[in-house]
């Protein structure tokens, strides 16, 4: 059985890796429960999105090389994030047409390259995860995993498996939440708009928690909502299918530090 | 049309606080996406139709020279006259000058968006010409002097109550106790200040949806039956389109109608499709004298053969302004030229340039709702980010997002070094954020922070904590 164990290079995303490094042992735990190896190559940061969206080739390519070059040999790779493996998967061989070994190269990441929690249930065939987690929760389909990759059925199939688990469906949850990577700082108020419609639709669910497969959607959504003082807690997907909720949710204060709402809802 | 399109921000600042807009904005969901939805549902081979449309339409411009001279060769032998415009400025001259040639003194129109591209109408009023709107949508914009903000529903920023002021403003022979709080009453009343200008009218003006080489005719679909009225009662009848209208036969026409109202209002098909090839002949009851189509180019050749060729499929449903979140936001005006929405974000740049219109293909989350509904499956977020590049090669970005990006850059090609600065910077900021959990203001986050509490790192990064593992360390 060990030896025909997949090889998965972790993607771990940026906003993981500096944000939220929990989330990243949850694939982990994920992967590894799925029987899967796990490495994490460390000659990676990002996948280039904030360069390839502000129209920067060259530095969108030089680290798209040092991607294809860092998850050489794996069997696949796997990032808890549906925008950042879909711009490996999507976008990359896009950047080398005029380089066809590049090309070759970037197209065979591609084809190894999934979103996590598609990932379990479509390529490992995971039909069900163990969690004690308990809590009504509501499940924000981010863009690109959403419309790129097709990542919409598959999270709300495993959270279903979860005994202790309701999911409230909000409206709308397709329509973008106003993150867009470097849109939110562009253009605040547009961004703001969005946020404040997303958090609103959260808020009527009814549900105590608010998951996505995207740490840049979930930051922005739990900033919405923390600051409009609303008491959902947010986090990503894999946490709850990991069962590693022991880290306090999105922007909430480190266990035993209660945080002054009042102060904090202006 | 003088555009506004460089205070993009300053009009959406604007659009955002106006409440009457908002208001009206609403609609745009609730009134297009549903429809929209239950239509592709009743049609099991909508995305084959999607398919064969954008098939039919990357044919017609991988030859549109042949099409189109064999679409002027017809329009010949039925006896109307092609007049190529290159500039907006030749199109409006040439209109003027058949006008002219008729002694035009009214002329009615039925909705083209390419006259608000020329900005034909100030154009034929200065001229002395009375130019009447015959839209019910256009000709309530014309009584307020706006432009339309939406392709489809160029009225769709007013509420109903404003539609009703507007009216009761500017036609004075209405009594103040005539309802007008229904949608049905306000076309009636539009109807009938209409019908007498139909009559009066010497030349009408159309657009077009398509123009058909293999026949000569054009093809316009509406709802109100306005553009009928319009080409078929004065002596002179103008169709004003662009080049890309082209489709080779009737049949790629009527394939690529069944995906456009569809995808615009939900409709099946549109109330009036209608087809007219050259002037009235001998038999015919009725029809023009004169039968003339302006065809414009205005930049479409230059997009021909470029990263922006895709776009010249678009048929002007709507879908992608109906279905985009910042466009709900904001609306049509604040996007500043004729075009809005993501079809207006690609195509606004090509026209007028990316130095007038840069914000456009910025200000987008590439959410990919847009192509995920476009009929012609055109690549809209792929053509914005080609904008940014284009921009980014001419310097044109902001200098503060350049060099905020030359600056993660240096740092995100050098793993490393990357790794040992990060860690240093998320340990300092947990340790400042630990209590709240939260930031309410951060130093160089303010587009973040004005609007949304930014949470609190954990504290070490993931490399780190994985190293430690690997290396037998604890976790924390």
């Amino acid at each position: 059985m060990a030896e025909t164990r997949p090889r998965i290079g972790l993607f771990v995303t940026c906003l993981v890796d500096l944000m939220r490094p929990s989330v990243g042992f949850a694939a982990v735990k994920l992967l590894e429960q799925a029987g899967c190896e796990v490495a994490v190559p460390r000659a990676q940061t990002c996948c280039g999105q904030p360069a390839y969206n502000s129209g920067d080739r060259a530095d969108t390519k030089a680290i798209a090389e040092q991607v294809i070059a860092a998850f050489d040999g794996f069997d696949y790779v796997v990032a808890p994030s549906g925008s950042c493996a879909s711009m490996i998967k999507k976008h990359y061989p896009g950047l080398f047409t005029d380089d066809p070994p590049l090309r070759a190269k970037a197209e065979d990441l591609a084809e190894r390259t999934f979103e996590l929690v598609s990932f379990l249930t479509d390529v490992l065939n995971v039909e069900a995860v163990e969690s004690s987690f308990s809590g009504a929760v509501t499940y924000h389909d981010s863009c690109s995993g959403l419309r790129e990759l097709g990542v919409e059925t598959q999270p709300r199939k495993l959270l279903n498996t979860l005994t202790g688990v309701e999911i409230r469906e909000m409206e709308e949850s397709n329509v973008c939440c106003g993150f867009g990577g470097t849109f939110c700082v562009k253009y605040p108020d547009i961004s703001n708009k969005m946020v404040t419609n997303k958090a609103a639709f959260v808020a009527a669910s009814g549900a105590d928690t608010l998951l996505a497969g995207d740490l840049g959607c979930l930051m922005n959504m739990a900033g919405k909502l923390q600051r409009q003082g609303v008491a959902v807690q947010v986090r990503h997907v894999a946490e709850v299918l990991a069962d590693m909720t022991h880290e306090p949710a999105i922007g909430q204060p480190a266990i035993g530090e209660a945080a002054d709402e009042e102060s904090i809802a202006s | 049309m003088q555009s506004t399109s460089p205070a993009f921000k300053d009009n959406a600042r604007d659009a955002l606080a106006d409440q009457q807009l908002q208001k009206a904005l609403q609609n745009v969901k609730s009134g297009f996406i549903g429809k929209r939805a239950k239509a592709r549902d009743r049609l099991p081979e909508f995305d084959d139709l999607r398919d064969a449309s954008r098939d039919i339409k990357n044919h017609t411009l991988a030859n549109i020279d042949f099409y189109l001279e064999r679409y002027e060769e017809k329009v010949t032998e039925s006896g109307g006259q092609v007049h190529w415009a290159a500039t907006a400025e030749e199109a409006r001259a040439m209109i003027l000058k058949i006008c002219r040639d008729v002694d035009a003194r009214v002329v009615t129109k039925g909705k083209s968006m390419i006259s608000e591209e020329i900005a034909l109408n100030a154009h034929l009023e200065e001229a002395g010409l009375d130019v009447v709107e015959t839209d019910l949508g256009e000709y309530i914009i014309q009584l307020r002097k706006e432009a339309p903000s939406h392709i489809i529903a160029p009225a769709v920023h007013l509420t109903k109550d404003q539609v009703e002021a507007d009216f009761r403003h500017h036609h004075k022979d209405l009594p103040d106790e005539r309802p007008l709080s229904e949608p049905t009453q306000l076309v009636a009343e539009a109807r009938q200040m209409l019908r007498q200008r139909y009559l009066e009218a010497d030349v009408g003006i159309t657009g077009a949806n398509f123009l058909v080489a293999e026949t000569g005719t054009s093809i316009i679909v509406t709802n109100e039956g306005n553009g009928d009225l319009t080409q078929t009662l004065p002596k002179v009848h103008i169709v004003i389109a662009s080049l890309e209208k082209i489709v080779p036969n009737l049949e790629d026409a009527t394939t690529i109608l069944r995906v456009l109202a569809r995808s615009a209002t939900g409709q099946e098909f549109s109330s009036y499709t209608t087809f007219s090839t050259g002037p009235r002949r001998a038999e015919d009851p009725d029809g023009p004298e004169q039968y003339h189509v302006v065809l414009l180019d205005n930049g479409r050749s230059e997009m021909l053969g470029s990263e922006f060729q895709d776009m010249l499929r678009c048929i002007r449903c709507g879908a992608c302004m109906n279905h985009c979140p910042v466009y709900h936001a904001v609306g049509g005006h604040a996007y500043g030229w004729v075009y809005p929405g993501p079809m207006g974000a690609v195509l606004t740049p090509s026209l007028i340039g990316v130095d007038e219109a840069g914000q456009l293909p910025n200000a987008s989350t590439f959410c990919g709702r847009c192509e995920a509904v476009c009929p012609m499956r055109i690549p809209l977020p792929k053509m914005m980010r080609h904008w940014r590049e284009r921009e980014f090669e001419r310097h044109l970005s902001p200098k503060a997002v350049r060099a905020g990006l030359g600056f993660w850059a240096f740092f995100a090609r050098r793993p490393e070094l990357y790794h040992r600065i990060a860690g240093w910077k998320m340990r300092a900021l947990a340790a400042f954020g630990r209590s709240k959990g939260r930031f309410d203001a951060l130093p160089f986050t303010g587009g973040w922070t004005k609007h949304r509490d930014f949470p609190a790192p954990q504290g070490k990064t993931f490399q780190q904590l994985w190293a430690e593992k690997q290396t037998g360390g604890g976790r924390r």
